[in-house]
């Protein structure tokens, strides 16, 4: 029974596995009021049912130190999911962090919209670009901020 | 993109209606012959009875390999069990831990497995859905284990035969076959000790 799952970004993936992989991405980072308003401005909604209700559980998260050496398990996440169908059929996954069940919900039901391909283009300028946009800049924000606390240190050579 | 078909959802709340699912179950197979309501499943996928896909979110995962018969294997019910349940779905009664049949074409108890000497409870346990389920006034009358004196059940649509091979069955003691009933939302439950009686006329 054991299957060979792809890892991040492994090559046998489709493309069309990676581009669902950022749209997932995107949505799981994204904050929750963020995507709410985006979500509310969207002109037209598609009729959903939740398949699999929003629920809570544990996700060991692990790592490896310097990005090489042994993975080791880093420690337990809180994670929510859900699933739900679209009325044409299209079935979506949200996985986010955190306890939040609307967001697992939200994000599932755009994961369904975003596999319908009459319906993508618009989503993503609507909602996924704005999204992966704000996490860029917070996370370069974040990075400044850190970056600016740096310290040099350097030690006098003697004797030279 | 693939196009699912529709999935019906499961428990609304799946910690606690399996738990419930699983005490009346529990209930249903302590006292054969009595029937029991099982809550939780209003919408089941045709032609799934709401009770076999209670049973089956309770009982059924990936542990569990799942024999359907073919009459109930669509793909609404497919896709259900997929996604809800996650098992694999075999072709052959004999290594299931659970078989869905209905009752005009319920398979021979002997393709199940009654399991081991070492390992009885390695058998299959087979769910029927029948076309009614009656207590008290029926033509079957049961015996053993749970049962104070005799019950009286009818199950209607029944194959012809099936009671014969559930008296070998029961020869099989400590291994053989273990049955539950369903209708709607009412199951009755068999285990291999009942002895069951049935009026010529109707086996």
């Amino acid at each position: 029974m054991s299957q060979k799952r792809p890892t991040a970004a492994s090559p046998e993936q489709t493309s069309e596995q990676r581009a669902r992989q950022r749209w997932l991405s995107t949505l799981a980072k994204a904050d929750f009021e963020d995507l709410e308003a985006l979500w509310n401005n969207l002109p037209a909604k598609p009729a959903w049912t939740v398949i699999r209700p929003p629920e809570i559980g544990m996700v060991m998260t692990r790592g490896r130190a310097g990005g090489t050496g042994q993975r080791f398990n880093l420690g337990e996440v809180t994670v929510t999911r859900c699933a739900v169908q679209l009325d044409y059929g299209a079935v979506g996954f949200g996985y986010v962090m955190g306890r939040n069940r609307h967001h697992a919900e939200l994000a599932a039901v755009v994961d369904a919209i975003m596999q319908t391909p009459s319906r993508r283009d618009a989503l993503e300028r609507a909602l996924i670009a704005p999204l992966s946009l704000r996490h860029e800049d917070s996370k370069r924000n974040r990075g400044r901020k850190a970056a600016s606390t740096k310290v040099d240190f350097f030690t006098m050579v003697r004797g030279a | 993109m693939t196009l699912s078909p529709e999935i019906k959802p499961g428990f609304r709340d799946p910690v606690l209606d399996a738990q419930s699912v699983f005490r009346s179950l529990l209930e249903a197979t302590a006292r054969p012959g009595r029937i029991h309501t099982l809550e939780g499943i209003t919408d089941a996928p045709a032609p799934l009875h709401p009770a076999t896909a209670a049973l089956c979110l309770t009982l059924v995962d990936h542990d569990t390999p799942l024999w359907i018969a073919p009459e109930l294997q669509t793909e609404e019910s497919l896709a259900f069990l997929r996604f809800h349940c996650g098992c694999p779905i075999i072709d052959t009664p004999g290594e299931a831990a659970f078989a869905l049949a209905s009752a005009d074409k319920a398979p021979a108890l002997s393709s199940c497995t009654p399991g081991e000497q070492a390992f009885p409870e390695r058998s299959t346990t087979l769910i029927v859905q029948t076309d009614g389920l009656e207590a008290a006034t029926g033509s079957l009358t049961l015996r053993g284990p749970g049962i104070e004196s005799v019950h009286r059940l009818s199950v209607k649509g029944l194959r012809p035969g099936f009671w014969g091979e559930w008296q070998e069955n029961g020869s099989l003691f400590p291994c053989g076959v273990d049955l539950i009933f369903v209708h709607g939302t009412d199951v009755v439950s068999l285990p291999r000790t009942t002895v069951v009686d049935a009026d010529p006329e109707e086996s």
